[in-house]
């Protein structure tokens, strides 16, 4: 299968606010618009990957990403991930992933109390096989943005060793050239992004489709997103 | 008795800001006595907020015409052309008094208000800015202040999912009761599918959409007339709620509806709600309305027509339809989960007619509503004239370096980074400089094209001689605007002055209107959109004066536009604007003076508008041929700050050199006008350059791979020591 050969579904929620940017982002990459499916649908038609974007689904209310887990359109995606298929959340998409168990641990409000919009610097982990990493190295340094307000990841003790020890842990923030601390929401053991068991369900809080070309200040963004459109048709 | 029946007094008119004349002319158009309804109605429509009683006079001298102007003030926002059959439209609103009383929902609701006046228009808001002032850094209140009001600007426009891509802040005690929060928005539509608000049609269905309607904000408009007091704490249920999920589903709702070919025209509620949308849509319209209050949906029961008329509730939108386009709208309101309800019909009446549990609640002439509006020529005066300050040196012995060290931690020169992070700066992924330079740089989607955003006021120079102080803000945002290689377009106001009643104020504003309005004549920058805030006073003093500037410039290729970064060591730096002989510089009113001096209000530095229009064409034309490399205006502490920012936001450092004298303070901090500092590979084509334009640039020095700056021979000061102390001021103001 080639790039353009490539089906992408984005998920929109009332509330979503970069799910135009991620079909832009992906448009960019393939060369083909991504389906963009509304809440409201039941089933979806045959993909190779769904994205939930980032943004405030449902204001936000009751808990980031809780109406939107349970929101109709996401039986469908878990279907799609109990088939193998893949699945990436960015930022409210990664909430929204832990609310509905796809991949572990919560997100809980910034260390700082604060919103935080800027550049951070993350290293690639070594990790399960997965198509969200398998293009890069190990060890490898990414410099994308964050925006949020509760993305500091949380798990207990014992499931942090877990996903630790089974390599699902995808992105930690680190040390860089960015300005402010390595680690600008509290995240536990610095983790940015982390894979279902099988590596096929990755959510993360930087957001790739921001740092697309060097215009945009960098394209680190389209590097991982490549690799990972790349991994996925071969 | 029933509401309509209440028999008002003049008491009752008093108590909501009405004077006796008004009260008179009420009467008398009416040939009666209003009801409580009727009342709230006039004292909203004829409030400062609503009537611009006190300013009307002096903002139609300001230019509003050129060619580029597709929609001038009277609307929702102002419009101009971009190119490709494109309008940038965009206005700044203040919503000062609530902030002050409730920071977060205040500004949220502030940034919430301005995005729909912009979407109403049937753009796609693409941007947001913002202009601060507050209180002392040390007053007891300006920390909870700053956090809220942050925090509220940024809760609404991350949820919403615009950019906040710049803004300004300031700091002074004039502002310690009664801060300032002046929110600007810009969108993108078609030029040939611009929104209006006039009503159109007798007998089309009035449609009313988006929130239900509860008691908040009930007369706001009113209260953002009147002088705040100690009893202003008690004003809270005043101030509105707001709620940028439903502000998210009503814009993808009204865009999605406009894009439908349904919508004859359509008025965002904003101050007066109900009152003013439905008065304003009909009276453009010449027209009359007919709302049966009973079909408003209603958050609390029992709302009386008084409330329903001036609740200031959010998000929500009244609109005519074609007659045949109502199923189609309320198929995508549903969609969106959002009220839709025909609550009346558009008549040939001129009247304005509420119904209400079987009877008429309301039924008075829409015209005098509008047309006998009060509109005052209040005593003003010349103004003071200011000493000329002639000392050259305030700081002793200190060097440049250590002056400078001080000054870049100074509250109003320091680095804003603690409040623009919590901004989201960049979703919609066309944000190419977000905030911390000069004009934001947002691409046009899709395009190559971009918009240079800024908003400049410097309250200082308009407090010490307003006529000049107006110039200025102008020529500052021109400046920003250039420095990032854009032309200049079109401007919107937000003036900010306290009560226009004492002539001392209402000189300030006169004086100020009529500077901005010869900068704006002379820069081709027409003003297409703005907003009056006055009576902003506490217990009797009023704020430093402060006529914000919100620009908007166009670039034809991004990629020809310049940062204010220096790009590369072993370029030349040039000031642009500044003979070569020159040994000192302007410190009257600057932050130097201010910082290191007395209390005296000197005179400020002269604009000299022909000279701003020269070096600003150069510049952007020497950006965009890629002759100058990098560009950074020079205005709140001189030259020296400037470099300094402009090596602090790379990884390069300076060696500048005023001559073979010792640098002295008012050359480097000096606040002379219409100057800027550019580098370029290019030092003899440069020079070449400006000599032909019949523009003054002197080299100041080169651009260096060293992580400092120096100063003439031997003074000099790491970067790492500046950025900590330029990164650290606000952090530590707010830990």
């Amino acid at each position: 299968m080639t790039l353009s050969a490539m089906r992408v579904a984005i998920i929109v929620f009332p509330g979503s606010n970069c799910d135009r940017d991620m079909m832009v982002a992906i448009e960019q990459l393939t060369s083909r618009r991504p389906a963009l499916v509304w809440h409201k649908e039941t089933s979806l038609d045959p993909v190779d990957l769904v994205i939930i974007p980032g943004g405030f689904s449902f204001g936000d209310y009751l808990r980031c990403g809780a109406l939107a887990g349970r929101s109709s359109v996401m039986h469908a995606v878990l279907d799609h991930a109990a088939r193998g298929g893949a699945v990436m959340g960015i930022c409210n998409g990664f909430q929204v992933l832990t609310e509905t168990g796809m991949v572990p641990g919560v997100l809980i409000r910034n260390a700082g109390l604060k919103f935080a919009c800027r550049n951070v610097d993350l290293a690639v982990c070594d990790t399960v096989a997965s198509p969200f990493t398998s293009g890069l190295a190990a060890g490898q340094h990414l410099t994308i943005p964050i925006a949020h307000n509760e993305g500091n990841y949380f798990a207990d003790a014992d499931e942090l060793r877990r996903i630790e020890d089974n390599g699902q842990v995808a992105f930690r923030y680190v040390a860089g050239a960015a300005f402010g601390p390595a680690n600008p929401n509290g995240a536990a053991n610095d983790i940015a992004g982390v894979l279902s068991p099988n590596g096929r369900v990755m959510g993360m809080m930087p957001h790739p489709e921001r740092a697309m070309s060097p215009e945009q200040g960098g394209s680190d963004g389209a590097l991982f997103m490549s690799k990972a459109l790349e991994s996925l048709v071969s | 008795m029933s509401e309509s029946a209440e028999v008002m007094t003049f008491d009752n008119a008093a108590a909501m800001g009405l004077s006796r004349a008004e009260w008179d002319l009420i009467e008398k158009r009416l040939g009666r006595t209003p009801n409580l309804c009727e009342l709230g109605i006039f004292s909203a429509m004829w409030s400062e907020h609503c009537s611009y009683k006190s300013s009307k006079k002096w903002l139609k001298t300001l230019p509003v015409d050129g060619p580029q102007v597709v929609q001038g003030p009277g609307e929702n926002a102002g419009a101009v052309d971009i190119g490709d059959g494109l309008s940038a439209i965009f206005k700044i609103e203040s919503h000062n008094h609530p902030s002050f009383i409730e920071p977060y929902q205040g500004a949220a609701t502030g940034v919430g208000g301005i995005l729909r006046d912009v979407f109403t228009m049937g753009a796609r808001p693409i941007a947001l800015l913002n202009a601060l002032r507050f209180g002392d850094a040390d007053h007891e209140k300006t920390r909870h202040l700053v956090g809220g009001v942050v925090a509220g600007i940024g809760g609404y426009g991350n949820c919403i999912g615009i950019p906040t891509v710049g803004g300004e802040v300031n700091f002074n005690k004039s502002y310690n009761g009664n801060i300032l929060v002046n929110a600007m928005a810009v969108g993108l539509a078609n030029s040939d599918r611009i929104f209006r608000s006039a009503a159109t049609g007798p007998g089309n269905p009035v449609i009313y959409v988006g929130a239900k309607t509860g008691r908040d904000g009930i007369h706001g408009a009113t209260m953002a007339s009147a002088e705040f007091s100690d009893e202003t704490e008690s004003k809270r249920p005043t101030v509105q709620v707001g709620d940028p999920f439903t502000g998210k589903l009503l814009m993808e709702a009204c865009l999605e509806l406009m894009a439908s070919d349904s919508v004859l025209s359509i008025q965002d509620m904003g101050a007066a709600g109900l009152t003013s949308s439905s008065v304003e849509m009909a009276s453009k319209g010449g027209l009359g309305m007919e709302i049966d209050l009973d079909l408003v949906p209603a958050r609390e029961a029992e709302m009386s027509a008084y409330e329903l008329m001036l609740s200031e509730s959010q998000e929500r939108m009244l609109m005519v339809l074609k007659p045949d386009a109502t199923e189609t709208a309320r198929a995508i309101f549903d969609k969106w989960d959002l009220d839709f309800m025909p609550i009346g019909k558009v008549t040939e009446t001129g009247r304005l007619v509420l119904l209400k549990d079987g009877g008429i609640a309301c039924d008075i002439p829409i015209g005098p509503l509008v047309d006998d509006a009060p509109e005052y020529d209040r005593p003003h005066h010349d103004a003071p004239t200011r000493p000329v300050f002639a000392s050259q040196n305030l700081a002793g012995d200190k060097s440049v370096s250590a002056v400078l060290l001080e000054m870049i931690g100074h509250i109003d020169l320091a680095s804003r980074r603690w409040i623009y992070e919590q901004y989201d700066s960049q979703v919609m992924a066309d944000t190419l400089a977000g905030p911390g330079g000069d004009a934001a740089l947002v691409r046009v989607h899709g395009s190559r094209r971009g918009l240079a955003l800024t908003t400049d006021c410097t309250p200082r120079y308009v407090e010490s001689d307003p006529k000049t102080g107006g110039m200025q803000a102008v020529a500052e945002a021109y400046r920003n605007i250039s420095a990032v290689g854009a032309t200049p377009l079109a401007i919107t106001n937000n003036l900010n002055f306290g009560n226009p009643e004492k002539p001392e104020i209402m000189t300030q504003l006169v004086q100020s209107v009529i500077g901005m309005g010869d900068a704006a004549r002379h820069l081709n920058t027409p003003v297409v959109s703005g907003n009056v805030s006055l009576y902003n006073e506490t217990d009797g003093t009023a704020i430093q004066p402060c006529p914000v500037i919100g620009m908007v410039g166009v670039i034809d290729d991004v990629a020809t536009a310049a940062g204010t970064a220096f790009t590369a060591a072993g370029e030349t730096i040039f000031v642009v604007g500044q003979t070569a002989n020159k040994t000192d510089g302007w410190l009257g009113a600057s932050i130097y003076q201010a910082h290191y001096g007395d209390a005296t209000i000197y005179a400020v530095p002269p604009v000299d508008l022909d000279a701003e229009e020269r070096h600003g064409t150069f510049v952007r034309t020497h950006i965009v041929n890629g002759l100058i490399t990098a560009a950074h205006d020079i205005s709140d502490g001189g030259l020296a700050v400037a470099v300094t920012e402009m090596a602090m936001h790379s990884k390069f450092g300076a060696a500048i050199d005023a001559g073979d004298d010792a640098i002295s303070h008012s050359w480097a901090f000096g606040e002379d006008q219409g100057r800027y500092i550019v580098t370029t590979q290019d030092a003899a084509g440069l020079a070449a350059a400006a000599a032909t334009a019949g523009v003054e640039v002197t080299k100041i020095g080169v651009v260096t791979d060293r992580q400092e700056l120096k100063f003439g021979a031997a003074d000099t000061i790491s970067l790492a020591a500046l950025i900590e102390a330029y990164e650290g001021r606000l952090p530590a103001l707010m830990a």
